[in-house]
């Protein structure tokens, strides 16, 4: 049982970085060439970031193994070099057996083809045989729920149809190692139980799971092992409760605040790119972020694509992930609406006080073009705790408040009657 | 459960192509091809009417203009079988071409999820194109029952020429993909190319109107060789296969070679880059 599936040695991945920000024009490099002809072509040399570094470790057959890290610690192009979409820079890894992930859930799909059709083209690009295919085709079609459907274009389909079906076909190439990133970020509630379940499915199996996350609770409740991932290197490596508590500890270091300096290394995508979270409290008095004191969500980023309507969308998660709220900009008065210019923006959120229980929390972002379209999102940008406030518990209990939410309610209590008058008059 | 290890490693310096993974992975190459006709089919109405549209009508044109009007020879042949013996390859080809462009691109999400061999992609979009030229094909056969001409033992050459021009269009369509996906722009220049190259081809007149002395410098262009070949196995006029073809048959070896070095040079750093 103890075998080895994985053997990971000293891997490093360098990415040029500027590449992802605008793709490189030929019309440009001809006119620089004709400028300058003997310049060599500019030097990109200099402008790198290593994304993984030195990083060795083993999985062994059955593990599932927890990867966490915060944004940009290179979790995903680990995953990536393992399922071979992109090649290391130095070091090796050394697989045994088919590696399948789902991640790239409905990839590969035509609206255009109807469902039967994208079941044999996903499943072909997912690396299934034909004859696979054929025999598993019924269960695919049963678990994905939408028999009656199976004939028409996926064009027609809705979004959930769509995504269960993608997902049916992933969840069923049966890989002897499964990656997963981040699937608990696509899709809803019901979507994400799926992928939790199938999950712990395959490892019932016997098989092995790479599962990236920065869902501390999924990964605390299905992991072996753990590996933290910092800037490229692993950070801690072992038994996911110590491991969390790492991430957590370095978190509550970095917590309120959160910066990339450089542009092309941020967080993001050709559109939008991160600069700053930040976390401030609105009320003078207030030293610190407690279940009392209102503050403020600063969200800075670069908008790189001019004449984009955009608007923000903010999820707040507590740490045993529920969502409590989604709230978005669209109500805001100055932008929404209106085309951005390429430049730098601040977008600010502001939090009532009373209002939220103590403990941590995380949110998501969501930038959304039209008030329809996803342009970017981000996971678990900020991560941030919320402390007690001793004026709020007079009285001499001392536990933990339950509930999700902590609103601080109006109570009033009015005197009556006496007990003489206590049926007549009410 | 007794498998090897699978193992990655950094790119290096040498170009090598694992053939045997490509043969592990033939069906996707089927399900591409399928896919692209099946979506291409679909999408427009007419179908497969739409194969035959394309070159007939330009035929049409080019009988009109440059045999009627303008009186350009056509090798002792009627006009519309003379050219529409050149428009079956060269539509083909222009086509595989605009296609195959496009095609990292148009798949980039792909591309960043999922690995599978990277060339199908360029390879699906070529020979995806087959159909439409079978199609197409067969109105020569009728136009040849109706002008009663009898096909003479060279016709015995028409596959070798109809894979000639695949492997140009994989050829040329390797680089043009893998350019397109290093320089977004470069589609622009793929339609205003296709259509200087069809004027340098013996598409509108015969390749005989090119002076002998400069027949060598004309096979440069590997389509001259190859559309010169077509009609010479389908009509059994116009020049045998010679000089000019000798020089496009090697230019052909040479594009593939190239091609096939530069994409598999190119298909890493796309990954990081689309
Ligand atoms: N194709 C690319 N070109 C240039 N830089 C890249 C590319 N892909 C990733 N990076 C950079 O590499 C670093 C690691 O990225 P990666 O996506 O692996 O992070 P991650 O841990 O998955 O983050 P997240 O939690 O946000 O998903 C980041 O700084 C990112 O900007
Ligand atoms: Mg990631």
């Amino acid at each position: 049982m103890c075998e080895k599936v994985l053997k990971i040695n000293n891997l490093g991945k360098k990415y040029f970085i500027g590449e992802r920000v605008s793709y490189t024009a030929l019309r440009d490099v001809l006119v620089s060439k004709l400028k300058a002809p003997f310049k060599k072509a500019a030097s990109r040399e200099k402008n790198f970031i290593w994304a993984l570094r030195d990083v060795t470790f083993d999985v062994n057959d059955g593990d599932i193994l927890g990867i966490i890290g915060r944004n940009g610690a290179g979790k995903s192009t680990l995953l990536k070099i393992l399922s071979r979409i992109t090649r290391p820079t130095t070091g090796s890894a050394e697989i045994r057996g088919r590696v399948g992930s789902l991640l790239e859930v409905g990839t590969g799909f035509h609206p255009e083809l109807t469902g039967r059709e994208n079941i044999y083209l996903n499943g072909a690009i997912l690396g299934m045989h034909r004859t696979e295919i054929n025999r598993k085709f019924d269960e695919i079609v049963a678990f994905s729920e939408i028999e009656k459907f199976i004939d028409t274009p996926v064009k027609f389909y809705s979004s959930g149809m769509y995504v269960r079906l993608a997902f049916s076909v992933a969840a069923h190439l049966e890989p002897e190692i499964l990656l997963v990133d981040e699937v608990l970020a696509v899709g809803d509630a019901g979507f994400q139980k799926k992928c939790l379940g199938r999950m712990s499915e395959v490892s019932r199996e016997g098989r092995t799971i790479l599962f990236v996350s920065h869902n501390m609770h999924a990964v605390r409740k299905l992991c072996s092992r753990a590996i933290f991932l910092e800037n490229g290197g692993i950070e801690a490596a072992g038994e996911p409760g110590t491991v969390i508590n790492n991430y957590l500890s370095r978190v509550k270091d970095a917590q309120l605040s959160q910066v990339w300096e450089d542009m092309a290394a941020a967080p993001g995508n050709d559109a939008i790119r991160m600069h700053k979270v930040q976390i401030q409290l609105t009320e003078d008095e207030a030293e610190q972020l407690t279940v009392w004191t209102s503050f403020k969500i600063e969200f800075y980023f670069w908008n790189l694509e001019p004449g984009l309507k955009l608007n923000l969308s903010m999820r707040l998660y507590n740490f045993e992930n529920i969502l409590l709220f989604n709230s978005t900009s669209v109500f805001e008065s100055h932008w929404h609406g209106k085309p951005f210019k390429k430049g730098l923006y601040k977008s600010t959120c502001y939090v009532p006080g009373k209002l939220l229980n103590d403990g941590m929390y995380y949110i998501d972002l969501l930038f959304i073009k039209d008030t329809t379209t996803r342009v970017c999102h981000f996971d678990n940008l900020l991560t941030f705790e919320i402390g007690e406030e001793e004026a709020s518990r007079p009285g001499k209990w001392y536990g933990k408040y339950v509930g999700v939410v902590r609103p601080f309610l109006q109570w009033e209590t009015e005197y009556i009657a006496d007990p003489a008058h206590e049926t007549k008059n009410v | 459960m007794d498998k090897d290890f699978y193992k990655i490693l950094p790119p290096r310096k040498g170009v090598s192509f694992d053939f045997k993974e490509m043969w592990d992975y033939r069906e996707l190459l089927y399900f591409f091809i399928w896919k692209d006709i099946k979506v291409r089919y679909k999408q427009t109405a007419v179908g497969a009417l739409w194969a035959v549209i394309q070159p007939f009508f330009t035929m049409i044109v080019f009988s009109l203009f440059f045999g009627i009007l303008a009186k350009i020879p056509s090798d002792g042949l009627p006009y519309p079988l003379f050219y529409y013996s050149a428009l079956l390859p060269w539509t083909f080809f222009a086509n595989a071409l605009i296609h195959t462009t496009n095609t990292m691109v148009e798949n980039q999400r792909l591309i960043t999820k999922v690995y599978f061999p990277r060339i199908f992609l360029p390879l699906s979009s070529v020979l995806s194109g087959l159909l439409d030229f079978f199609v197409a094909s067969s109105i020569l056969l009728l136009m040849m029952v109706f002008y009663g001409i009898v096909p003479h033992w060279q016709i015995l050459y028409f596959p070798l020429f109809v894979l000639l021009t695949i492997v140009t269009a994989l050829g040329v369509g390797l680089w043009f993909s893998a350019l397109n996906a290093l320089y977004r722009d470069f589609r622009y220049t793929v339609t205003f190319i296709v259509q200087f190259w069809m004027f340098a081809s013996p598409v509108a007149y015969p390749s005989s109107m090119v002076p002998a002395k400069w027949q060598w410098l004309y096979g440069l262009n590997p389509m001259a060789g190859i559309i010169d070949g077509f009609r010479w196995a389908v009509l059994g006029k116009g020049n045998p296969p010679g000089i000019t073809f000798l020089v496009s048959f090697t230019i052909i070896l040479i594009l593939l070679g190239g091609g096939l070095i530069f994409f598999r040079k190119m298909e890493t750093e796309i990954a990081d880059r689309v």
